[in-house]
């Protein structure tokens, strides 16, 4: 079977691989790339747990070939930290304990992060709706949108960091 | 063994469909394909990605109306203030497929040749008369939404055919659309009933002209003339909706599925239809 060759930037650096055309931009990532962070959990869109952005844009890396990835910018977890500081996001997930097993934890925090990009201080109902394609069958939804709420309010400065 | 090709051009995308009939699947947002690939449902031997093309995602306003390029995500079409205010009911059934992440990708064309006979973007579409723009092997062609859907699943596209991009008219003054449909829960589900509702008011708040289009009742959506007949020359009172629920009722030919009796997506599809109405008047009033 061919192969396509695909130029993209992962994270900020300029990234280049080999992949079979019906492989999913998530099949890429975790096994060609071994950035495992995105996690697989439905496979059909409605989980979340692969969330990463595309350009951008908040996108299922279950939902787009790889190919497809061909001159796009592809933001994933890993590239959230900044080296070992946290984003604040990342940082009051841990201090409210809004999460359990995790496993949802990475798309949470990508999807969260580009709900906090394009709209700094959303309502509670605001974040419930944006969030409502990562499921979570742990902690339940509370701790996770109290946390979002309050790292909005952080990254406002009408919180202090604890 | 599957191949995937992304052609820069309509006409080279046209001229490879047209090479590969059958075996050629055409992908736009893919939230709909990648999970039939998945699940084995289409084992297509090729995928043609249209995203290439230049235009084909974006929207153009001109001279009052809209061009909705056919692979525009839903997230652009719900950023777009100027559909948003003149085409809010399109741009609500829009934003109601999937999630934030499904929104980033999913587009009108997917919705509407995927024929899901749920589509939630397809009866508002036909509520407002969009046509789309098809291209093929003898050239380019417009059609009515209505005309592409012809039973789950199924599409009246000719081999080598695909969408391009949707017009929406330009409308008349006092003209508002809505859509609403009906889930078991808020947010993230399949419609068990979906409404469209276009009108036209006059200066005293008359109904001159309306457009009824039912989701999720039948094999595809369906245009309900009698529902549009009773709204006309009225100004919505009691009388009006109440023949608009009947006939919406008796429009229906659903199935009963986990979602819904029959029963219930008869009944529910007057409820929606009443209250999609009223939106899209009270809408229509606040443009006098």
């Amino acid at each position: 079977m061919s192969k396509h060759h695909v130029t993209t930037v992962i994270n900020g650096e300029p990234t280049e691989f080999l992949c079979e055309p019906q492989l999913t931009l998530l099949d890429v990532l975790r096994d060609e790339l071994h950035l495992t962070g995105s996690k697989e959990g439905c496979s059909s869109g409605d989980c979340g747990a692969c969330s990463v952005l595309v350009d951008g844009r908040l996108v299922c890396s279950c939902l787009m070939l790889a190919v497809e990835a061909e001159g796009h910018k592809i933001e994933t977890i890993e590239g959230m930290a900044k080296g070992d500081e946290l984003h604040p996001l990342q940082r009051i997930f841990l201090e409210e304990a809004a999460l359990q097993c995790g496993f949802c934890t990475p798309g949470v925090l990508i999807a969260a992060k580009a709900l906090l990009d394009r709209n700094p201080n959303p309502t509670e109902t605001e974040a419930r709706y944006w969030l409502a394609g990562n499921l979570c069958r742990c902690t339940g939804y509370d701790k996770i949108i109290r946390a979002v709420l309050d790292a909005a309010a952080e990254l406002r400065g009408e919180r202090a960091s604890a | 063994m599957l191949d995937y090709t992304a052609p820069s051009t309509v006409e080279e995308a046209v001229r490879i469909l047209a090479a590969t009939p059958g075996t050629a699947k055409v992908l736009s947002g893919g939230t709909d394909l990648l999970v039939q690939l998945r699940s084995g449902r289409v084992k297509p031997g090729l995928i043609v990605d249209i995203k290439k093309i230049p235009d084909i995602s974006g929207i153009r306003e001109k001279d009052g109306g809209f061009t909705i390029g056919a692979a525009t995500s839903g997230a652009e079409i719900g950023e777009c203030a100027a559909l948003q205010k003149a085409w809010p009911g399109v741009v609500e059934a829009a934003n109601l497929i999937g999630s934030t992440q499904v929104q980033g990708r999913a587009s009108l064309a997917g919705n509407l040749c995927n024929a899901s006979p749920a589509a939630d973007s397809v009866p508002a579409m036909i509520a407002a008369r969009a046509t789309c723009v098809i291209a093929g092997p003898k050239g380019k062609r417009e059609a009515p939404v209505e005309t592409i859907t012809t039973g789950p699943g199924r599409t009246s596209l000719s081999p080598g055919e695909f969408i391009v991009a949707f017009h929406l008219p330009k409308r008349p003054p006092r003209s508002a659309d809505a859509y609403l449909r009906f889930i078991p829960r808020t947010e993230m589900d399949i419609a068990v009933v979906g409404a469209a509702v276009n009108l036209t008011l006059d200066t005293g708040g008359v109904c001159t002209d309306a457009r009824v289009v039912l989701g999720a009742v039948a094999p595809t959506a369906v245009i309900v003339a009698e529902a549009a007949t009773a709204l006309i020359g009225r100004k919505l009172d009691e009388t009006a909706l109440a023949a608009l629920d009947r006939a919406a009722r008796a429009a229906c030919k659903p199935i009963d599925d986990k979602r819904g009796t029959i029963e219930y997506r008869t009944k529910v599809a007057g409820v929606m239809a009443r209250r999609t109405a009223t939106i899209a008047y009270e809408r229509a009033r606040e443009r006098r």
